[in-house]
Order: C-alpha cells, then structure tokens, then sequence
C-alpha cells in the first residue's frame, strides 16, 4: 500500500479513499511507468544492491538529479542517455511516486 | 507477514485515519486479515523475462485480487543474459540459475508442466500433467524456437554436438565443455544468424568470452572465428572490434555475410549459401529464430510464418482476443531489440493493461526503456541503452528523439552496474 498511501501525500488522500476511477487510473499509470526504472532500480524502486535505490528519494533531489543527467551537468555512465527519455511530467511524476514509496 | 497483507492493511489505515474509524479494526485485520475478492484469473505461460515479469506484476499491481498461474516447464529460471560468462569461466551456473519460490510466496500458483494446446475459442489450455485450466486471460511468453531445418545436416544426431546454447541451461555447460577441450591453436567458430534474432550483442559477447577463455589459459594461438549472417556487426560494433584488437590481438576474426546453411559433423564443417567453408574444433551455430513453439501451434503467430504481431498498448495478440503475447516471439517493434530487458518491460506492459481491463477501465500506453550490458572480459562492460515511446499515430513503440546510446569504451565501474542490473532484474521478476 505504499503507492497508494504515497500518491495520498501527493495528490489528496480524500479522492483515494473514495477510489474514484479516474484517480484509479491515475494512479495505474504512474506506479506503471515507474516499472520502466525497476529493472536496475528494484520493485518500486527498493534495489537489492549494486544500484542506488530510488524509494523514499527526496523529490526535490530527484527532478534536480534527473535533469542535471538529461543537460550533461552531472555525469554518468548511462543514466544521461535515459533520462533524456523522459518529459518534465513524466519525471516530476517519478519524483513523486518514489519519494512517496517505503525504503526496506 | 505477507505483501498484500501489508497492502491491504495499509490502506485500511489510509481509510481509517481519514474516516476515523479508530484503530480498532485495523487491529482485527492484523490476527486475519480477509480474503482477497477474486476478479478473474489469468494463466501465464513460460517463466522467462517476459511471464515471470507478467505474473509478479499482475499479482503485485492487483494486490492479489487476480489469481495468477504460472506454467513453466523447466524448474528452474536460467538466465541467458550472464550466460556468456559462465562460457568465458568468470561464473558459474549457480548465479544464473533461480528457483520460482520468491513468486509463489507472493501468492502466484507456479506449475511445472508443459502447455500442448491453447484453444481461444473456449479460453482454455491443456497440459501435459494436469487436467484442462480455463482462463479469462492467457499471456503466452514462449521466447524463441529454433529453424533447424535452415541448416542441412543438423539433424536430432548432429544437435547433440552441434550446440547452439541460446537458450541457457544444459547446453550452456555442455559447450563449456567443448571449450575447455580446445588445444592451444584449437579454433572456435560461432555462426550467427540473420537478425532479428535474441539478444542482439549476445554473439559478439560471446566471441568475446570465448576469447577471453582461451586466453587466461594461455592458448593465445587459438582463434575464434565469427561467421555472421548478417552484412555487419548488428550491435555495439565499433566497441567490440576494439575490444578484440586491444584485449584479444590476432584471435579474433569477423567474417560478414556468411549465411551457413550446412553443417558436417564428422568433418567439423560449416558451408555458407554462397559456398564458403570454415572448419574448427568446436561449431557453434545458432539457428534462426522464430516464436516459441506454443505460439505456433496456437496461431498467433501472423508475420511471415515466424513473429506474433501484438497492439502495443495492451499486447495483446492481432489474433485472437484475450491473449498478450510478450517478449522475443513478439515482432519488434522499430529499434526494440529481443532482450530479457525489454521482455521484462513486455510484462509490466501486459499487467498494467490486464490489471486496468479486469477492472472496467481502460488500459494506458506508455514507455519502456532497455538496457543492454556485455562483458568484453571477466570485468570490463559496454552497453547500448534506449528510451521507447508509444506512438498514437503508428500505434508502435518508437525510440523517443535524443534519448539512449553507448558506451565511449568498456570500464570495470560499468562491469559493477551490469552485476547490479542482473541482480535487480532477477528480483524485479521472481521475488
């Protein structure tokens, strides 16, 4: 339950409890292209070991991170070419859905 | 304490503390928590990249309201990517090889058995050990199967000897075997064929390991010799032809456009549709691909007699309804390459739609990304790395503009992450 109680933080818990579909939907979609950083990152972003874990990463820190990857500022052995992949949506929408997620 | 159990009573707690209800029932649910309602149940077959990834997530993401089977045949997971580093002697079997045990804890019903028949009409498959199971939806991850009938001579008798290992497993270590065998001056010869085929560094990877092997035992007078069906090195290839210069001088050679289509077993030979011949002390051929066999047999395969043409939003079979097909069986989509990598991304893509339609919503488009490392020695990597968009237009996965690329050269830190990346996609589908 940790997505859900995450995008609570984020986004009102009220419209959770209440489950409406369109937040339901909301929801699928963002923990869903989430999945696409779990490969190297761990289920939800709790790696295993051997890559940085991104639950419970400060939000702020993220987007700051990721976007310093996407300019060149901050370097990296594949992590630039990635991040260029991603929007500003899409990654202020990581940033949430991860700082929101329990480290185990 | 179990996932879902610790999913459920959070969000009672969620609800709780907004409805404040007091703690009271949360507590009731910590002694028994209540059954799951089932929605629907979905049959995965093949425990790969893909299945695996599609059973944990559609398990994971419904918070086990959808039961899920999973029908494997072998025991075990035996991973390929790693495989080539079992050749080369730097692992051994044991890291590439995974019990399904962390999935059936999670609540996924793991079978050892065999699928013979789907029928989509009645939304059933049969099984070699087990009566008929009905469905509501199927998701078939059969990987790939081999067109042995491309090459004269490899016959049942000639494959005993003449291995391909694409498919890691016994054959991994029976050509670890041959290897060993080889004499200083010995040769190597590793046929390739016409893309697309799995894993497209992978053979270039193995030259590599090959190499590698012969020269930590000192045999630098062996040679390895790759004939390659296809007009050029298909991945990574100003990186791998440095790597054989710097690392391994003179026991290299890459020979294009060499479509072997006939093996002689007794004179260890390999002959190419345009005549050419290489002999050696260990042929490695690996045979075109096409879609797993149940893929086949079952009719969903609908391009040119060897791919599974699927909608990438959902992946869900051109042909019949109900069923996603995921991973190497697919047609690839542009610039998709056939990786565990990208099969994984096939999962999750399936579950999401899955977990959404058995639901009554709609399922999303939305992005993948794969990553591709090969070890040039027992330390050093180089990878290929790209982002995939879905396109409303095209209705395909397309690289998205600016994003993805190589390597500059092969370091030990990429070596680090490559290890990092097979242990977290090893959990990420079977834990």
């Amino acid at each position: 339950m940790r997505l859900k109680l995450g995008l609570a933080t984020a986004i009102g818990a009220a419209l959770i409890a209440a489950q409406a579909p369109a937040m339901a939907q909301d929801l699928s979609k963002i923990r869903y292209l989430a999945a696409n950083c779990a490969n190297c990152h761990g289920t939800d972003g709790n790696s295993v070991g051997g890559m940085v874990s991104l639950a419970g990463y400060d939000r702020a820190t993220f987007i700051k991170n990721m976007n310093a990857f996407r300019s060149g500022e901050r370097p990296a052995t594949l992590m630039h070419q990635i991040a260029k992949g991603y929007s500003d949506q899409q990654i202020a929408d990581l940033a949430a859905y991860f700082s929101a997620q329990k480290k185990k | 304490m179990s996932k879902d159990f610790e999913n459920r009573r959070g969000l009672l707690k969620a609800g709780a503390a907004l409805a404040a209800t007091g703690l009271a029932g949360c507590a009731a649910v910590d002694e028994a928590p209540a059954p799951v309602k089932k929605i629907g149940r979905v049959i995965v077959i093949g425990g790969g990249y893909g299945g695996a990834t599609a059973a944990k997530y559609i398990n994971h993401w419904s918070r086990g309201a959808i039961e899920v089977y999973l029908i494997e045949r072998e025991r075990n997971f035996v991973s390929c990517p790693i495989s080539n580093l079992v050749l080369g002697g730097s692992q051994k079997m044991e890291t590439i090889t995974h019990s399904y045990m962390g999935l059936r804890e999670r609540g996924v019903i793991v079978l050892n058995d065999e699928v013979l028949s789907i029928n989509p009409a009645k939304k059933t498959i049969s099984l070699r050990k087990i009566a008929d199971l009905s469905y509501d939806r199927l998701v078939v991850s059969p990987g790939i199967d081999f067109n042995f009938n491309a090459i004269q001579g490899l016959n049942d008798e000639a494959q005993k000897t003449i291995l391909h290992s694409w498919r890691a497993g016994p054959q991994t270590v029976a050509l670890k075997a041959q290897l060993d065998a080889v004499p200083n001056g010995g040769v190597y010869v590793l046929s390739i064929p016409k893309a697309p085929y799995r894993c497209p560094p992978g053979p270039y990877e193995r030259a590599c390991q090959v190499a590698h092997l012969f020269k930590s035992k000192g045999n630098t007078r062996s040679k390895v010799i790759i004939m390659d069906g296809n007009p050029d090195i298909v991945s990574k290839k100003g990186l791998f032809m440095k790597a054989w210069a710097d690392l391994y001088p003179g026991m290299v050679e890459y020979r294009p456009n060499m479509v072997v289509t006939e093996v002689d077993v007794k004179g260890r030979r390999l002959t190419t549709e345009t005549g050419d011949r290489v002999t050696g002390d260990v042929l490695n051929v690996v045979p075109p691909h096409r879609a797993g066999d149940i893929a086949m047999k079952s009719g969903l395969v609908n391009v040119n007699n060897l791919w599974c043409g699927v909608d990438w939003i959902t992946m869900e079979s051109l042909v019949h309804k109900n069923i996603h097909v995921l991973g190497d069986a697919t047609l690839s989509a542009p610039a998709m390459p056939k990786s565990g990598h990208m099969a994984n991304q096939h999962g999750k893509t399936a579950a999401a739609a899955i977990v959404e339609l058995m639901n009554g919503r709609a399922p999303m488009a939305s992005m993948m990304a794969n990553t591709c490392y090969s070890f040039v020695d027992a330390k050093n990597v180089v990878h290929v790395a790209s982002v995939h968009a879905y396109d409303e237009k095209d209705k395909t996965m397309k690289t998205v503009p600016g994003s993805g690329g190589l390597s500059t050269g092969p370091t030990e830190l990429e070596g680090n992450y490559a290890m990092g990346w097979a242990r977290n996609i090893w959990s990420d589908m079977l834990t």
